[in-house]
């Protein structure tokens, strides 16, 4: 077949990004190498797009030993222990195919765990769904969660914790997003530098198959009508393939055949190969007629564009090849020498004896295209005057019970319960609380993590967005008493080549990158997901931020259950009373303009390391950060896991009680303490600074919120507990 | 005391089993599924997971596998076998227990706490245990336990079963069955009450920052009553 402009266009690449590849090559393409092209110049592998933006990204610190670039992100934990983590979006293939979109996100995002010599020890996701009202939201609910249990569960890895919306932006386009941490021996961690002259190149696992072809071109791409047509490009996932191959890996890494390893992904072969030689500064060889396959007549296009699951390129030492196919064998997977690595630094591909590509690596890698897209400023909106004759007309009672029964703060067990949360035995905080905690194997340590997003806030107003994300990830782990470390970022976001869904994402970068950087809480990994756009709309823009941080000792971790009648609760952080874009705006009032809450880097820092430093001391006895739906709804979640209830004090700030309980003011949380410790916690929290007041007194069943006011727990749970059930069923 | 915890491809919880084993004073040894011989044990432990991926049937495949048959020898021996969640699926597959186990009956997987009720502490597993109510973990998509009816009449007929899904207090009624299963059958024996398989997993419930700790109580018991 000859290659011309159209076939290139039909490839996804522009007319000039055509040209730029003439012009390199200095001559015509063949359809292979167009498609390699099109694979690696495409946005979800080049980044293109975003690139520009996401170098501003505070990348370092201490306790960083890898930041973005590699498979994922490391970090130090002590002792010789790391964590490596990161979090992945699989949206366009789940929405076309829930079941297997989802499987298929959480088996990639393990593989780039396992890749760098890391056991997964924990999975955690963000999924969010169109309206529960939209015809499509059941199902797609339904087969992405079946999708991630199936595939984690038989991993064998817990999933301890995660997040669910439901927006009507997601009615055309849902998001998955899949992460993964893992535990590696600092002194053991695998890279995908290739290194060393004629090293054999090893392909192991699955066998490659037509499935998946131009999945990544697929997610670099606007959904239309004709969107069922897509559904081949959706790769299929067998995780007790995975399964087999995580513990070939892992036995094999325990030895020294391992040059480099990188697994394959997005673009399959191709990025994979591309990339060990990229960043070795080498060439490699491939012949692909010794590429395990599974189909027929499969073509040297379609093996090095196809994305068949369970797959990883490895580059061995000389002489290992034995030792290495007897580890395969005994998994039962398919083990194969390719090809090996050159100092031609071109990639070269044979196929039946001839040449069927011959591309110089550097520029499919530092000569992909990098745009500075148009991108529009966002103002911040005006607040919203709303009267205290509006808020006086609701009933407290009223508004709570709606709130709590409110689809996007309601109990998510459905959902949490069919995924296995429990195996490996070190999970000791499960689903539902503030972060998952699990223990590090055999030590006094744990790691704790969490996934947040707040599209509402950032669509509002990205570059305020961008930073609360990032602020109530913090928050998530300072409640169960671990100190944050680092984040991995998922970027969600519509067309990159609208003005305004670039801005969006330009701004909410900036804003991430301001929280991260003033809260020492670098990025260390991530990835971009744009064109989440059906036509003409596109999503909320939704960064999701993947937070891990660490418990020294296990035994002082915090969850957000109310322990003790007649302790206290305190708020911590001011309540300042503001509504707009709070859940009580949005749902009660059906106001959906105004500013997000404001968020101060200073308070958050401060109360979050003060409260640190309260748990630290043992003074407390139960904690949970104030976020979606404010101050009542957040003891409420205690009350019920606690199984106790509270009598709330007056409110001594002036501001109206609805404002006061419902307003979404950030870098707050409730902790409870023993009463004859309240004179040393206020000690501690005004030496530093730190607003403080007291909220109320734990009672043994009913929440009494004032003389008119009062709720049982069994209310409370009835509220909370039912709505997503009865939806599902 | 020695024990055996046989490896499948796709067994998830083995280390699990192995860790709680090992805690209360087992020796353990971790047996590959395609080995011939059983090492010296005085109890064999099917760990649950997805051996074989759950393809053909849940522990079809397994149970053909080439250590199956010393496990079924030492089994048939009067050996103490046990099978958990999917090690339950094998076992019911090799005939050393009766009955199926289904998909559950709302068709999801299912992971959280159960309380069990004891039926039969004349047998090894159970015996002096000082509780009839436990509290474990559950965490299978297909544990709907089925036989037939004269089959059932047999189980109950020899005290085959080991133990029922219940609330706390001991009530043994359809609300508190997760799975569908029949009687709330949670767990039970082979004829000699030497094979015991269960879909709870006890090896979860080990420490108090866990789930809970009447897996604590059931394997000090069992190591107990071996000795």
């Amino acid at each position: 077949m000859e290659v011309n402009e159209q076939i290139a266009i039909d490839h996804g690449l522009k007319s000039d990004e055509y040209k730029k590849i003439c012009q390199l090559l200095k001559r015509t393409p063949n359809i292979t190498e167009l498609g390699i092209f099109s694979a690696m110049w495409n946005e979800h592998c080049s980044y293109k797009s975003s690139r520009l933006h996401l170098k501003k990204l505070p990348t370092k610190g201490k306790k960083v030993i890898q930041g973005p670039g590699e498979n994922a992100g490391v970090i130090d934990i002590e002792d010789g222990d790391a964590i490596v983590f990161k979090i992945e979006s699989h949206n366009h293939p789940s929405f076309i195919e829930p079941y297997q979109g989802a499987a298929t996100g959480v088996g990639g995002i393990m593989r780039d765990v396992f890749t760098m010599g890391a056991r997964p020890i924990a999975n955690l996701n963000s999924i969010h769904f169109g309206s529960p009202q939209h015809k499509k939201t059941k199902n797609l609910l339904r087969g992405v969660v079946h999708g991630i249990g199936g595939y984690g569960n038989c991993m064998g890895v817990p999933t301890i914790a995660g997040q669910t919306s439901f927006d009507s932006s997601y009615n055309g386009n849902i998001l998955v997003n899949a992460m993964t941490l893992g535990l590696v021996k600092k002194n053991k961690i695998f890279y995908s530098k290739a290194a060393g002259l004629n090293k054999p190149v090893i392909y192991v696992g699955s066998k490659t198959g037509r499935d998946g072809i131009h999945g990544a071109s697929m997610a670099s791409a606007s959904f239309d009508e004709k969107i069922e047509e897509k559904k081949p490009t959706v790769q299929v996932g067998d995780p007790f393939t995975e399964k087999l191959l995580l513990e070939a890996c892992l036995e094999l890494m325990a030895g020294d055949s391992i040059i480099a390893i990188q697994d394959m992904g997005a673009a399959g072969l191709t990025s994979s190969s591309i990339e060990m030689a990229s960043k070795g500064n080498l060439g490699i060889e491939i012949d692909l007629n010794k590429v395990p396959c599974r189909e027929t007549k499969m073509t040297p296009y379609e093996i090095m564009l196809s994305e068949s699951q369970e797959r990883m390129l490895i580059v061995l030492e000389n002489g290992k090849e034995e030792i290495a196919k007897k580890i395969f064998d005994k998994w039962n997977l398919d083990f194969a020498v390719i090809g090996k690595t050159t100092n031609s630094k071109n990639i070269e591909l044979f196929f039946n004896q001839e040449q069927v590509a011959k591309i110089p690596v550097n520029i499919l890698v530092e000569n992909s295209p990098m745009y500075d897209r148009k991108w529009k400023k966002s103002k911040l909106p005006k607040k919203n005057k709303i009267k205290n004759e509006v808020l006086n007309k609701f009933k407290i009672k009223d508004v709570l019970k709606k709130i709590l029964s409110n689809q996007n703060i309601c109990s998510k067990e459905w959902i949490w319960q069919q995924y296995d949360h429990t195996v490996m035995g070190d999970t000791i905080q499960k689903p539902g609380g503030d972060s998952g905690v699990v223990r590090v194997h055999g030590t006094n340590k744990a790691v704790a993590a969490s996934v947040d997003s707040s599209a509402v806030y950032c669509w509002a107003h990205p570059l305020t967005g961008g930073k609360q994300v990032v602020a109530e990830s913090w928050r998530n782990l300072i409640s169960v008493g671990a100190k944050p470390i680092a984040i991995t970022n998922c970027l969600n976001f519509g067309s990159p080549e609208k003005e305004d869904n670039m801005g969006e994402f330009v701004e909410c970068v900036q804003g991430i990158g301001e929280a991260s950087k003033y809260l020492n809480f670098p990025v260390v990994s991530g990835n971009v997901s744009f064109y989440n756009q059906t036509k003409e709309v596109g999503i909320k823009p939704t960064p999701s931020i993947g937070g891990v941080g660490l418990i020294k000792d296990y035994k002082k971790m915090i969850s957000m259950d109310l322990k003790e009648v007649d302790n206290l609760v305190l708020i911590i952080g001011k309540t300042e009373g503001h509504i707009d874009q709070s859940l009580f705006a949005r749902t009660i009032l059906d106001e959906k303009n105004g500013p997000p809450p404001e968020v101060n880097l200073f308070n958050e820092k401060n109360n979050g390391e003060s409260i640190l430093n309260l748990i630290d001391k043992g003074y407390v006895k139960s904690a949970h950060d104030i976020s979606l739906g404010g101050l009542l709804v957040a003891i409420s979640k205690m009350c019920i896991k606690g199984n106790k209830g509270i009598k709330i004090s007056k409110p001594k700030s002036l501001i109206n009680e609805i404002e006061y309980f419902f307003a979404e003011d950030q870098g707050r949380y409730l902790i409870e303490i023993n009463k004859e410790d309240l004179k040393e916690v206020t000690k501690i929290l005004d030496k530093n600074s730190v607003h403080h007041e007291e909220f109320g007194i734990i009672s043994k069943n009913d929440m009494i919120i004032n003389e008119k006011t009062k709720l049982t727990i069994d209310e409370l749970k009835s509220y909370y507990t039912n709505w997503l059930t009865k939806y599902m069923s | 005391m020695k024990s055996s915890v046989i490896t499948f491809p796709g067994s998830n919880c083995d280390r699990d089993m192995d860790v709680a084993l090992k805690k209360f004073g087992f020796k353990n040894k971790m047996v590959w599924h395609d080995d011939n011989e059983l090492p010296k044990s005085d109890l064999v432990v099917l760990p649950g997971g997805f051996s074989y991926g759950d393809y053909l049937r849940c522990g079809s495949m397994a149970s053909k596998s080439r250590i199956m048959q010393s496990v079924i020898n030492f089994a048939k021996s009067g050996g103490l076998v046990m099978g958990i969640c999917n090690g339950f699926q094998i076992l019911v597959e090799t005939g050393l227990v009766p009955g199926v186990l289904l998909r559950n009956k709302y068709l999801e997987f299912i992971c959280k706490n159960v309380f069990v009720k004891l039926d039969n502490k004349e047998n090894a597993y159970f015996k002096n245990l000082n509780k009839d109510i436990l509290e474990f973990h559950i965490a299978h998509n297909e544990g709907n336990y089925f036989c037939s009816k004269d089959q059932l009449k047999e189980i109950e007929d020899n005290n085959q079963i080991a133990i029922y899904y219940c609330n706390k207090e001991g009530k043994i009624e359809d609300q508190y069955n997760p799975n569908g299963s029949i009687k709330n059958i949670a767990g039970i024996f082979n004829k000699e009450k030497n094979v015991l398989g269960m879909m709870p997993h006890p090896e979860r419930m080990i420490d108090q920052s866990l789930s809970g700790e009447d897996g604590s109580i059931f394997f000090n018991n069992l190591i107990n009553n071996i000795k």
